[in-house]
């Protein structure tokens, strides 16, 4: 089987994907970046090329909720937000993942007012880390398409049923035209079988989903979804392993870059994975071992993937678009510290914020990073975290 | 239910929490939050029914006999039932040990 190259917007292929993926419920609201998927798939569903219902909300904590119910009674469900729609659907995230529906969401990563900015960073999900998803990153077009599709796999696989976010970065990613293989109907036929619900609201059968838990069952119902979310793991990669055997493109928890021998290495997460790649090309021209670790995975946290990808390294430069206001500084960093500590072989982390309310980082801000770190190395008492591109 | 609620272990928890029986609730005996309980004197009980209409909690059933009566098992001690008698025949009592 092949897929056809096109050029097209990667907005629109996120929406292509979930036409191909067969959506039957799809509610959303429209907010900047993420307007032209919810609009795409809205002119879908009008002109009858997608056979879905599409629920046309006053907000994104109705479109949520409205997803929680065309889930529960077995509807393969999708929607997208941004940045505020993501706030403001907090309270609906955790109860959807507490009730186990697979309900699939693009995520256009844009930054948190105030003050007011409708650009790229990853404030948003950073501050929805614990909402119980599965929390996937993508760098290109091609990667937004695919993993769309892939994650109704994840997401409605009996032994997950978990509610999954693919993150793309707004503008960068969401805004541009991009060359990528669009997959065939057949093809995506054959990888995705149609959703079919262990439990589902139906006058039948009736049951009940949503009720309260007493103290006496509420611990064992946490551990159960943490349990849960952390066994995902094995079926994301036996899907990404699927998909790749379909398509040639394969996915990994940690995508790697130029890390034959290297003794610094940069992590990112997104669309600066390609660019980190030039400072990193560039670097190693000058004669720095460095390489690019790019997190593919945020939730489940691949542990055991990131202990691996730290043998050999001397620096680790953990790059986070986000900030946690008063406390450790970046997340991503904060997360892999911890998951070093009880390494007793592990890099100096130092730790950059940068590229905040849609801030520009070139290559040269990669290289710089690296350049202070290796300074910093040798350094006693490290600051919390650095910044790159901050005046004063 | 297979076994009491507060023997169940993480891995025994239905996916999502789900209540796959219908109707279950009764099952859970709640009587015992009441720190008040009626009392019905049935020589001026008219028989009417209006405390069975306003119990919140389905809580009150009528006997052999056609008086209505609270189930201690479920009656959380509210009062309606008394406040609402027409003839004044349900009174609240302290739960005592």
């Amino acid at each position: 089987m092949t897929d056809k190259r096109v050029g097209m917007e990667v907005s629109i292929a996120a929406a292509e994907a979930v036409k191909l993926a067969r959506a039957e419920a799809i509610a959303a609201y429209p907010i900047t970046p993420q307007t032209h998927i919810v609009e795409h798939l809205s002119e879908l569903v009008a002109d009858g090329e997608l056979d879905a219902e599409f629920v046309p909300v006053e907000s994104e904590h109705s479109a949520l909720s409205v997803c929680a119910g065309t889930s529960a009674v077995g509807a393969r469900t999708y929607t997208s937000t941004s940045s505020q729609g993501l706030e403001l659907m907090h309270e609906i995230l955790f109860v959807v993942a507490g009730m186990r529906l697979p309900i699939v969401m693009s995520l256009a990563n844009r930054a948190l007012s105030a003050p007011l900015s409708i650009w790229n960073d990853h404030s948003d999900v950073m501050a929805a880390r614990d909402c119980g998803w599965v929390q996937i990153f993508t760098e290109n077009g091609q990667e937004v398409f695919d993993q769309t599709i892939c994650a109704f796999k994840i997401a409605e696989d009996p032994r997950v049923l978990i509610p999954t976010i693919i993150n793309l970065d707004g503008f960068t990613l969401s805004h541009v035209v991009e060359p990528l293989f669009m997959a065939s109907q057949e093809m995506v036929d054959q990888f995705l079988p149609p959703y079919n619900p262990v439990y589902r609201l139906h006058p039948d059968k009736p049951i009940t989903m949503g009720a309260f838990g007493m103290p006496e069952v509420y611990s064992e119902a946490k551990k159960s979804q943490d349990i849960a979310l952390r066994d995902s793991y094995a079926v994301i990669l036996e899907v990404w392993g699927e998909w790749g055997k379909l398509t040639g493109r394969n996915y990994h928890p940690m995508e790697t870059y130029r890390m034959e021998g290297a003794k610094v290495a940069l992590l990112t997460m997104g669309s600066f994975g390609e660019v980190a790649m030039e400072a990193v090309d560039r670097l190693r021209d000058k004669g720095i071992d460095v390489g690019l670790l790019k997190l593919r995975l945020w939730r489940p946290f691949p542990f055991d993937v990131i202990r691996e990808s730290m043998k050999g390294l001397e620096v680790l430069v953990v790059l986070d678009r986000a900030i946690s206001t008063g406390g450790i500084g970046g997340p991503v960093c904060s997360e892999i510290k911890a998951a070093l500590y009880q390494q007793t072989k592990r890099p100096k982390i130092i730790s950059f914020i940068a590229g905040l309310g849609g801030r520009d980082l070139p290559p040269e801000h990669f290289e710089e990073m690296v350049h202070q770190a290796l300074k910093l190395k040798n350094k006693k008492k490290l600051e919390e975290f650095y910044t790159i591109g901050i005046r004063g | 239910m297979a076994k009491p609620i507060d023997q169940f272990t993480w891995k025994d928890i239905p996916l999502g929490c789900v209540v796959v029986e219908a109707g279950n609730a009764h099952e859970y005996k709640t009587g015992d939050w009441k720190s008040q309980r009626p009392v019905v004197d049935t020589s001026k009980c008219i028989k009417c029914g209006v405390c069975w209409v306003f119990c919140p909690d389905a809580a009150i059933y009528k006997n052999e006999e056609g008086y209505f009566l609270a189930n201690l098992d479920y009656c959380k001690g509210c009062g309606i039932c008394a406040r609402e008698c027409w003839t004044g025949c349900i009174k609240m009592v302290e739960e005592e040990k």
